[in-house]
């Protein structure tokens, strides 16, 4: 590993309000071993140590430098960590240093020096925006062959190579009132508002409050801001009713008065403590809102100006103040505003070298009288055009400018490595935006800001277009007072504002962008690549509406979503337009407001936590006996046992034939259970189900099947009724819930007049099937005071006993088709029957079969689920119309006279058998032409199938246009997708026993 | 992620309940007496109001109630939850659109 520049070129002798120079520490940034200090970005330590190119961009691979020093950057996007905690496009203006931090530059190939991506600039022109529809549209296989290169080459960091080891934590709270910036607006909020004795959080992203009073050397009450700031959050943390919460961002604003915070806890540090979560989640309910999160700056479009060098004015001077550190050696400082003046007056103090103060204002300013007068280099009505140097800036070119924008030719050329450049300030009226507030132009910042009483929250600061100090901070007491005040805390009164000593403010002459050499490139989104020709492309194929523009050019879309070029882009859209900005408008803003870590909105979801398991009483019996399990509607299921050296299949064919040939044992507990009772209870079923249930006897049950409104089936089942007002009723396992709240539905909006109670008892009971010639037998065995004959028990009949001790109701309801009984007992001894019936059954052959095994059975006797009736299916379509009563109204009854639900060509219910040997694919269509390739149209789909053991060949149900028409015919089954395809008989939709002999026996 | 005013339990999060239905469609009492046009128009076409929604929640993992709430689509103001058979007196909520 070679190391570069042995010492902090860039670093100032002294200074540094952020940095502690007692703590020196080393870090790596690609093949460099760096020096830095605790309190150190990774930007500012590596503009400390001279680094100037740190990066590619987007999509011309352009080499790129730090632009900003917040969480607007643009540009210095690095991979920081590594391993499992490989974190991609992380903003270096916002990691903390830390010893031994990894960092690594993204999206270069070989290197960052030399990336040979760079090629593409050379063509720029062939990739403007809309270029890969325009590309690839007349021949879209182009785009399968092209795509992974560009894939390659596009994008930005590279995601860890394994799962993310970090725990994150969710937590709650409520307060009276949130604010979000802890600078000098939201400071004074909060002070006055906690001062109040309101319940305050407040919110910062940066590890300090403080805001811009960090990054400028002003006054407050004769001494420097910084120390007003210390010394207002020492006394916010004092109070009890606040919780000031830094390294935390406010990401998002919902109804009804919630907001979302991310606050990063050991992101910062070296070796976090285990215990530790990474990052923490908020929920807050707040009954109200002061945002406060300040101004971004903005830049002004000129040819080249996304070279590394070209850096916010505002950046360059909080680098200084903050960490000591001076961005290049020779600056050119280019404003349309009076912010340059005390930013080139500290530089020029600390050692920087300011070649000139390009100010394009056709005017001049008390201040830049002042800076001439300092013997700094003034230029008024100038502008800079166009930055010279590509890995580096070497130079400025500068104009002439008039008030128009109009530039003339270029009449200097002023060496330098450093552009300092500011076009004005853009409230951050994202979080304003999201609450639904309204923003206002105004003409005088050249910039939007929150409409007074625009929403339901406050505004304070530079947030709402204040920029003077001493107005901030009368805002943010009169903000934290008033909020106090409407939740009737207190008789709250705001505290005086102190006198302070605070840049000049004068007026701003709106620049967005200068004239360019044809061929220069101004870039106004960094991030994405946008350029002027850009927005001028899109207004000429008329994506003239600002959101259009937005996702034709991708402007704004990156992880800065715009901060520094959503304005600036909207505003040449304007000029194209010929219209006043504020006729283009914003796009809308939406949360976060800057990227998090889907992990953190995670928290401690996941896995099992996130996605719990529901256990039915025997499930550690069937872990333990080889279950293999899939899952339905959360509920562990088995779907076959396996037992050394077996394959899947050859257990499920041993689970089917001993079901047919002797008897099986499975759990259906997750099945829906639902009680029914009251004295309307046998009219809700008549109701709900197509067929009757008032003249079922007491002691039976029956099969039912009900209806959407819309005629479509929804669920079926076996309910059995136990007394006249008393019903059990079964349901799927995926609808026990649906079931259960449409019922309610019913009972409490539709017919309130109705007496009964619905309650669910999935979880209360456990239920175990016993089915197969030696069911009856095993009965017996399990239940010998039971009369078991067939005409003692017959078929569909209810029976409660005890089995060991246990009291058990036992309906005869057969799923499998051969003789069959579910055993129903409360859930606590459930192991206890189920242990009992296994060591009876010893003696009949019983086997223990899962879903798999199940299906199969099941498909041979055509009894059809939700593969079948899939939401689309009506009776009739599974052969079940004359299942629907004519003689009463039930849910959905009168849908099935509708015109759609009797036409022809509807799909219809039918068996599909497989030739010996062959196998029906997965995900089946059914085709009359067995050719693969040759485009026709699918006469229906495959929807369940498998290998039936009973019949010895590959067997389905599947759903056929006019089906029962096609029986007899010959089709295929086949997959183009997958390239396979099987021979199939269309047959009745039921391959076994369709007299049900073997179950009714 | 709405405060829901269950009338039973009091305001709970949006995630403790179902969207229900549409409360100002009513079943048709005799559907066989409504032509085909009517059941379609019941069984489908609903107002899409950018204003005041009279709507059915169903408290999921509360007290499995369903209830009545008049929310404001565009600003989620709720203005009123009641009981599906106890509406409120006439005077609860009178604009068409636009919030209180």
């Amino acid at each position: 590993m070679k190391s570069a520049t042995p010492r902090q070129v860039g670093r100032t002798a002294a200074g540094g309000t952020g940095i502690d120079r007692e703590q020196p520490l080393s870090f790596t940034f690609n093949q460099y071993r760096l020096e830095g200090y605790a309190g150190d970005t990774v930007a500012s330590a590596l503009l400390a140590n001279g680094v100037r190119l740190v990066g590619r961009s987007f999509k011309y691979h352009r080499p790129r430098g730090v632009f900003g020093i917040g969480s607007e950057e643009p540009n210095a996007l690095l991979h920081i960590g590594d391993g499992a905690r490989r974190t991609p496009n992380v903003r270096a203006t916002v990691q903390e240093l830390y010893p031994e931090l990894v960092a690594t530059s993204q999206h270069h190939w070989p290197s960052l020096e030399f990336d040979l991506g760079a090629a593409i600039g050379l063509f720029g022109g062939l990739f403007p925006a809309g270029f890969y529809y325009k590309t690839f549209i007349a021949s879209p296989e182009r785009w399968l062959r092209y795509e992974k290169y560009i894939r390659r080459m596009a994008g930005l960091g590279d995601p860890p190579p394994e799962a993310d080891p970090e725990h994150y934590a969710h937590r709650h709270a409520h307060c009276d009132v949130l604010i979000s910036g802890a600078g000098p607006a939201g400071l004074a909020a909060a002070l006055a508002a906690g001062r109040a004795g309101a319940r305050v959080i407040l919110v910062d992203e940066n590890p300090e409050a403080g805001g811009h009073l960090l990054l400028a050397p002003q006054q407050i009450d004769g001494q420097p801001a910084a120390f007003w700031a210390a010394a207002a959050t020492a006394e916010l943390q004092s109070l009890p009713n606040v919780r000031v919460m830094t390294r935390t961002t406010l990401a998002g604003v919902y109804e009804h008065g919630l907001f979302t915070l991310v606050e990063k806890i050991t992101d910062h540090l070296a070796e976090p403590e285990a215990h530790l979560p990474r990052q923490r989640f908020w929920t807050v309910r707040a009954k109200d809102a002061v945002f406060a999160q300040g101004a971004i700056e903005r830049p002004i479009a000129f040819a080249n100006n996304d070279r590394p060098g070209v850096m916010l004015l505002s950046a360059i001077r909080g680098y200084l103040a903050r960490y000591g550190v001076l961005a290049g050696r020779t600056a050119v400082l280019f404003a349309n505003n009076d912010s340059v003046y005390p930013a080139a007056r500290e530089l020029a103090a600390a050692g920087l070298r300011i070649e000139a103060v390009v100010d394009s204002r056709p005017y001049t300013t008390e201040a830049s009288a002042q800076a001439r007068a300092d013997k700094l280099r003034v230029m008024n009505g100038h502008a800079v055009v166009g930055a010279r140097g590509m890995r580096g800036i070497r130079a400025a070119e500068v104009a002439l400018i008039n008030a128009a924008g109009d530039v003339k030719g270029i009449d200097h050329i002023l060496a330098c490595d450093l552009i300092g450049v500011s076009g004005g300030w853009n409230p951050a009226v994202h979080l304003h935006a999201q609450s639904r507030g309204g923003l206002a132009y105004r003409e005088d910042l050249a910039a939007f800001v929150p409409q007074s009483a625009g929403g339901p929250y406050r505004n304070a600061g530079a947030c709402a277009g204040v920029y003077d100090l001493a107005g901030c901070l009368r805002q943010g007491f009169a903000a934290g007072a008033a909020a106090a005040r409407a939740l009737g805390v207190d008789q709250a009164h705001e505290p005086p504002a102190p006198p302070v000593q605070a840049d000049p403010t004068g007026p701003l002459h709106a620049l967005w962008a200068v004239e360019a050499p044809k061929g220069a490139k101004r870039f106004v989104d960094f991030q994405n690549d946008v350029t002027t020709r850009d927005i001028a492309l899109a207004h000429r194929e008329n994506y003239a509406s600002v959101e259009h523009l937005k996702r034709y050019t991708t402007l704004g879309m990156g992880t800065d979503q715009g901060k520094t070029s959503n304005v600036v882009g909207l505003a040449r859209l304007a000029a194209r337009r010929g219209e006043p900005i504020p006729a283009v408008g914003t796009t809308t803003y939406r949360p976060p407001y800057t990227p998090f870590t889907m992990n953190a909105m995670a928290g401690g979801r996941h896995g099992e936590i996130g996605r719990p398991v529901r256990r039915t009483a025997v499930h550690d019996w069937h872990a333990a006996n080889g279950a293999v399990w899939t899952d339905a509607a959360g509920w562990a299921r088995p779907m076959y046992y396996v037992t050394d050296g077996q394959s899947a299949q050859e257990r499920i064919n041993e689970e089917v034939l001993a079901v047919r040939q002797a008897a099986g044992l499975i759990d259906v507990s997750t099945l829906g259970k639902l009680d029914i009772q009251g004295p309307d209870a046998a009219k809700l079923l008549d109701r709900v189900y197509i067929n009757n249930w008032s003249n079922l006897a007491v002691g039976r049950g029956r099969y039912g099947v009900m209806l959407r409104e819309d005629g479509r089936i929804f669920d079926d089942g076996v309910t059995m009724r136990l007394g006249e007002q008393h019903f059990h009723m079964t349901t799927t396992t995926n609808h026990s819930s649906k079931v259960y709240e449409f019922l309610e539905y019913l009972l409490q909006v539709v017919w309130p007049d109705l007496r009964v109670f619905v309650t669910p008892v999935t979880e209360q009971w456990f239920a175990a099937a016993i089915s197969g010639p030696n069911a009856r037998a095993l009965l017996a065995d399990l239940a010998p005071d039971l009369d078991v004959s067939n005409e003692g028990f017959p078929m569909m009949a209810v029976r409660e006993t005890v089995i060991a001790g246990i009291p058990a109701r036992i309906f005869r309801i057969s799923f499998s088709g051969e003789l069959a009984y579910e055993i129903n007992v409360d859930a606590d001894f459930g192991l206890g029957i189920w242990n009992t019936i296994l060591a009876a059954g010893v003696a009949r052959d019983l086997k223990v079969y899962g879903t798999e095994a199940m299906g199969i059975l099941r498909i041979e006797k055509g009894h059809f689920t939700h593969a079948e009736a899939d939401g689309r299916i009506t009776p009739d379509d599974l052969g079940l119309a004359g299942m629907v009563s004519a003689k009463k109204d039930c849910i959905g009854k009168r849908s099935l006279s509708l015109p759609g639900l009797t036409a022809p060509g509807r799909l219809q219910l039918v068996g599909v058998m497989a030739r010996e040997g062959e196998s029906i694919p997965v995900g089946a269509q059914i085709a009359a032409d067995g050719n693969l390739d040759s485009p026709q149209e699918s006469l229906g789909h495959v929807t369940s199938h498998g290998y039936s053991a009973t019949l010895g060949r590959h067997i389905g149900l599947a759903l056929v246009r006019d089906g029962r028409e096609a029986i007899g015919r010959s089709l295929y089954a086949i997959s183009p997708v997958q390239g396979q395809k099987a021979s199939v008989d269309v047959v009745a939709p039921c391959f076994y026993d369709p007299e049900g002999h073997r179950q009714r026996g | 992620m709405m405060l829901i005013p269950c009338p039973w339990c009091g305001p709970r999060p949006e995630c403790e309940f179902e969207y229900g239905a549409d409360a100002t469609v009513q079943r048709p009492e005799d559907p066989s007496s409504v032509t085909d046009d009517e059941w379609t128009e019941y069984l489908y076409f609903r107002d899409n109001p950018k204003g005041w929604h009279k709507e059915l929640w169903f408290h999921r993992t509360g007290c499995h109630h369903w209830f009545v709430t008049e929310r404001h689509t565009v600003t989620h103001e709720i203005a009123a939850a009641y009981p599906p058979s106890d509406p409120p007196l006439p005077a609860a909520v009178t604009d068409e659109e636009g919030p209180e």
